[in-house]
């Protein structure tokens, strides 16, 4: 992947999959590292699927017998010397409180380090593919925070689909709006 | 600055068209947005797909849609256009320049880009 935000996109997909109706994704970025954590209330991994997930050869496409996303977005946060955690709890084990967690922290300073890119397209794509969700969008650095609640904009919306195109227009506008008043990059 | 406030407007708009996207489609086109589609650059690609169909007025007709995995890993980013009555078409190898021309020409003027598709390759 050419870009964080990149697998940021790819693993929030799973949250898809997995039935959730809440996604956040959440950064928190100072001048040395980049922790990106995406937290669903998706049907979670039985401890043994668990175990194996950032195994290559462990997936749940039904097209192929492997799966990359998980061991790429891992391999991104260790080529920088970070970490990656991921912790998920099932729903037949949990049922009132069940998800997963993937966290990856990220030497931004290091020469391996991959760079966040075009995070509010990635943004804008898993909330035009999926409306029905509500998205949490949090990105929090040393000169302010760029956030975003689904919740609030269906508040003001009504009938109209998330996913309307004046409503991903607006989303776009208002990501980079916040991002250049902070002055991000 | 953007508000809150321009969405309620955006919703004021919409009131007065009795028909909403969602749904109404009777094209469907559908971009493979698993790790091999990502990877391979299938964003720009969805993102052209959803702002060229609005620009071109297709809105109504066009519903722009995201799949997995479409099992065809090494030829993503992967487009299917769905019609009714008509056989799937499959577009290989996308890219954002490609898939305003899949717009303009397929989906507006109704002539499959066949350079394009998988039976091309």
């Amino acid at each position: 992947m050419k870009e964080l935000s990149l697998n940021i996109l790819d693993i929030a997909q799973n949250s898809v999959k997995a039935g959730a109706d809440t996604v956040s994704i959440l950064l928190d970025e100072t001048p040395e590292t980049l922790t990106i954590r995406i937290e669903d209330n998706g049907c979670g991994m039985k401890e043994d699927f668990l175990r194996e997930v950032t195994d290559p050869f462990t997936t749940t496409r039904t097209t192929r017998k492997v799966g990359l996303g998980i061991p790429l977005f891992q391999l991104a946060a260790e080529q920088t010397e970070g970490s990656f955690s991921i912790t998920s709890r099932h729903i037949d084990e949990h049922p009132e409180d069940h998800g997963t967690v993937t966290e990856a922290v990220f030497h931004k300073n290091h020469l391996d380090f991959t760079p966040l890119g075009d995070v509010v397209s990635t943004i804008t794509v898993l909330i035009q593919g999926s409306p029905e969700i509500r998205w949490i969008y949090r990105h929090s650095t040393d000169r302010g925070e760029v956030a975003l609640d689904t919740d609030e904009l269906k508040e003001a919306l009504g009938d109209v689909p998330l996913n309307h195109i004046e409503v991903i227009n607006w989303i776009t506008g208002y990501l980079k709006e916040q991002y250049e008043e902070i002055g991000y990059r | 600055m953007k508000s809150l406030a321009e969405l309620a407007e955006i919703k004021a708009r919409m009131q007065n068209k009795v028909v909403l996207r969602e749904g109404s489609g009777d094209v469907r086109v559908v971009v493979g947005m698993a790790t091999c589609g990502i990877a391979a650059g299938a964003r720009p690609v969805l993102n052209t797909f959803v702002e060229e169909v609005n620009n071109s007025g297709l809105a109504d007709k066009v519903t722009v849609t995201q799949t997995g995995c479409i099992g065809i890993c090494q030829f993503e980013p992967v487009v299917e256009v769905f019609e009714a009555d008509k056989p799937k078409v499959t577009y290989v190898k996308m890219t954002p320049e490609k898939a305003k021309e899949v717009v303009e020409k397929h989906l507006k003027g109704g002539k499959i880009i066949t350079d394009y598709t998988i039976s091309n390759i």
